[in-house]
């Protein structure tokens, strides 16, 4: 079963995908695209796993500890952050683009402008 | 382009998308195996050398402290853009934030309303708990800055039906944020002027275990949860106007 998580990081990666394809509503294409930026974050992860491997804080595991790498962890967080920075820009154009198309289906926003 | 044209074209695009993919998800380590030395290197070294048992807020906010820099800079830019985008409308006239007659649907209900207010007290103290332990177990200001957001959203939830008017705050929102940005680029000054290095840790590593340990660790953790929590909830405030002001018939 060692393939299992990047299959999962992959199958993340297309359903959101074909999510944003075939969107009707630019709410519901954001969110797919959240969904495509978390599977990074279930490949970053199983990337830096290591077997029998706990988490990296010290607190209350002794110094010679079989530890997962903390790096994927913070590259984790890092994009975490930049998920939330770039689901909020684009919830605001779609605020923006509601307020000047009427709608929120890119299809009949293409019809509307040309 | 038409609908079946485009799924065609996708098709054809995921089909050679997915099968790179697969490639080259097969040269990566098998899970569980990962041998990259320089990340047990860090873990190692966060206690010995730093005094703070989470080695990945040690990564964070030691090893890698000019990313994170940027990284809180991008959280601090992507709230200016969010206020740059949605409060075009908003010199021309200003509404106020809170209508008197205008019933909130998520805060009708008098039990909702008493359970949220209850919430937040709690709330507020695990944001705390998690930003200020940050150095020590998992947690730290990015996550507890979300929980802070959090706490005081459920006062502005409250606040929606029994009529906060002038505790509205958007204006000490600002302010936090502000303070988050300039305090964590303020505290690697210090490091240049002091230690010899931007974000050089200039400060005591204090003793293993306790609060007061890692150096600038807790205080960087500090100036991100603010930081955090200012821009989260600018944000979601500039959403919740829009909402109000297409309640009001102004959009």
């Amino acid at each position: 079963m060692s393939f299992l998580p990047y299959a999962v990081a992959a199958w993340l990666f297309l359903i959101g995908l074909y999510g944003i394809v075939t969107s009707r509503n630019l709410v519901h294409l954001v969110v797919c695209l959240s969904v495509v930026q978390s599977s990074t974050y279930v490949l970053l992860l199983a990337v830096g796993y290591r077997s029998g491997g706990t988490a990296p804080i010290y607190a209350d595991i002794s110094h010679s500890e079989n530890v997962v790498d903390p790096i994927v962890a913070t590259l984790t967080l890092t994009d975490v952050v930049v998920e939330a920075t770039v689901v909020a820009l684009l919830l605001a154009l779609t605020v923006q683009a509601h307020r000047r198309f009427g709608t929120l289906d890119p299809n009949e926003m293409g019809a509307l402008r040309g | 382009m038409s609908y079946r044209l485009r799924m065609v074209v996708f098709g054809a695009g995921v089909l050679g998308f997915a099968s790179l993919l697969i490639w080259g998800l097969g040269g990566l380590p098998d899970f569980g195996d990962f041998a990259g030395r320089y990340g047990q290197y860090l873990a190692h070294s966060a206690l010995p050398e730093r005094h703070a048992t989470s080695s990945i807020a040690v990564t964070t906010f030691d090893f890698r402290g000019v990313d994170t820099l940027i990284e809180e800079f991008i959280l601090f830019t992507a709230a200016v853009g969010v206020v740059a985008l949605l409060r075009v409308h908003r010199e021309t006239e200003e509404v106020p934030a809170e209508p008197e007659t205008t019933r909130w649907p998520t805060a009708q209900s008098g039990a909702l309303r008493s359970l949220i207010t209850a919430l937040v007290a709690p709330v507020l103290v695990l944001g705390i708990d998690i930003v200020l332990h940050g150095h020590l177990t998992p947690g730290g200001g990015f996550q507890g800055g979300v929980i802070l957001m959090s706490a005081l959203f459920l006062v502005y939830l409250a606040g929606m039906h029994i009529g906060l008017g002038p505790l509205r705050p958007m204006a000490a929102m600002e302010t936090a944020e502000g303070i988050g940005a300039a305090g964590f680029a303020l505290i690697g000054l210090g490091g240049l002027i002091i230690a010899g290095a931007y974000l050089e840790n200039f400060l005591p590593f204090g003793a293993p275990n306790h609060l007061v340990s890692g150096g600038a660790i807790p205080l960087l953790n500090i100036a991100v949860g603010l930081e955090v929590m200012g821009a989260l909830l600018i944000v979601i405030g500039e959403f919740l106007d829009q909402r109000l002001l297409m309640q009001k018939g102004k959009l």
